[in-house]
């Protein structure tokens, strides 16, 4: 009954619409990976809106992939071409390629929490088992050199805002790279206790005088991360950045006693 | 049942060329009504659709299934793709006498336009949907306003465009199981 209202609610709609705020967006993820019937729900949601989309459609513009694949193609040649003068370039290059091992990581680590499903992905994809392992080994040495990537980030243009422990945690040390250009933040938190049952941290970006907060993410699943790099959008001006202990789900506004770290953005 | 194809998107992270054509093929007529119901030019629109699919392309490893349905990070992609497309110069001067306003008259002129089109089924779409359902489904999930923005454009309480969106989508699969 409880799960009946909650699905006749019209919030998975507007989840599929992308129209809830992102910790709601959050909290439905979860819900859909407990129960089959939301998760089944939101599938409906979206063929329904599939075809309603694909009936506004002037045509089907399959002719089009080639143009887009050849436009991919010349991308990289430049990219490549470019290398040997730009020894910039190399480090653009490196760093794509650990951002899609990275990424690669991120996703089987979702995709393995849920077996059956990638088992009937995979077969639907025609991916065979065998290169499947390969690509967890791969992604799994990879990871051992994140420390590496993070070299990358600082040879780019990339701001590096340490976040140092407070009073709750002295020993807590965070560090955000923060990429204005796409407005991306790739926080290292290994330096982070594990939070306790039925916390987790929140990621603030504020602005001084007057101190406003934003929050920019929850570090869900922190202790089944492995890496504790958590990849967050941030597309404020921030001057600092700081991280709290709040309840699952996250809080509105910080709560100032559970401040884990901070730090301030130099030359901002 | 539309299930997601997370092993497929897993290669698409991966920077599986093969993936991203099976990708295109499931999402990309689907993605064109979307942009095409917002810059109204299928010239335009084949313009912005070959952007978002580059973009899908370059930043795949950004989505993150926990944020939610890789179905709503492309849709996200477009909608943005496509409203900055009509903020340009170019664009407001080429559209200056655009008249249609919901994606309800695309599906409308469709029917007068072409005959290849299955008019039958487009015209239950229409029929099915009442005047608020075609102005909800168009703010929310072609334009991409929050529900607070319907709520204030539409003058409805939160609650309310809620349930009747909820309504609304319900006739839609309706149709569909029909």
């Amino acid at each position: 009954m409880e799960l009946e209202k909650y699905i006749s609610s019209g919030i998975l709609e507007l989840y599929v619409y992308g129209a809830l705020p992102e910790e709601e967006s959050l909290k439905v993820t979860q819900e859909l990976k407990q129960h089959p019937e939301i998760l089944k729900e939101v599938e409906e949601i979206e063929a329904a809106l599939t075809q309603l989309s694909i009936s506004v459609a002037p045509y089907n513009p399959e002719a089009l992939l080639y143009t887009i694949q050849q436009k991919i193609t010349e991308k990289q040649k430049a990219g490549v071409i470019e290398h040997p003068a730009k020894p910039r370039k190399t480090n653009l290059v490196l760093y794509i390629g650990w951002a899609a091992s990275i990424a690669l990581l991120i996703g089987l680590v979702s995709v393995i929490s849920d077996r059956n499903a990638l088992r009937e992905s995979l077969e639907a994809a025609n991916v065979k088992n065998t290169t499947l392992e390969q690509q967890i080994t791969d992604a799994r040495q990879s990871a051992e050199k994140n420390k590496q990537l993070l070299e990358v980030f600082r040879d780019k243009e990339i701001i590096t805002v340490p976040l140092g422990g407070q009073e709750v945690a002295p020993e807590a040390y965070a560090e955000v790279h923060w990429d204005e250009k796409t407005n991306q933040i790739y926080l290292d938190a290994k330096d982070l206790p594990t939070p306790p049952e039925g916390k987790e941290y929140q990621v603030w970006s504020l602005t001084l005088d007057p101190l406003t907060p934003t929050s920019i993410g929850l570090l869900s699943n922190f202790s089944e991360d492995e890496n504790k790099i958590f990849i967050l959008e941030n597309p404020n001006s921030s001057q600092a950045f700081g991280i709290t202990l709040e309840p699952k789900g996250g809080s509105k506004t910080p709560t100032m006693d559970q401040l884990y770290t901070l730090g301030i953005v130099q030359n901002s | 049942m539309q299930e997601q194809p997370d092993g497929l998107i897993a290669e698409l992270q991966a920077k599986n060329p093969k993936a991203f054509e099976r990708i295109y093929e499931r999402y990309s007529e689907s993605t064109f009504g979307v942009i095409y119901s917002v810059v109204r030019d299928q010239h335009i629109a084949e313009e912005v659709l070959q952007d978002v699919f580059l973009k899908i392309w370059e930043k795949a490893e950004s989505y993150n299934s926990s944020k939610g349905r890789f179905f709503t990070w492309v849709l996200n992609i477009a909608r943005n793709a496509a409203i900055d497309k009509t903020r340009s110069k170019a664009y407001k001067n080429k559209k200056k006498n655009l008249t249609a306003e919901y994606f309800v008259d695309i599906l409308e002129e469709k029917t007068n336009i072409s005959s290849k089109v299955d008019a039958i089924g487009i015209k239950k779409y229409i029929e099915a949907l009442k005047p608020y359902c075609k102005k909800i489904i168009d703010l929310l999930y072609f334009k991409g306003f929050t529900q607070s923005e319907a709520s204030e454009e539409l003058d409805m309480p939160l609650g309310t465009i809620k349930t009747r969106n909820r309504n609304c989508i319900n006739k839609l699969r309706e149709i569909l199981t029909e």
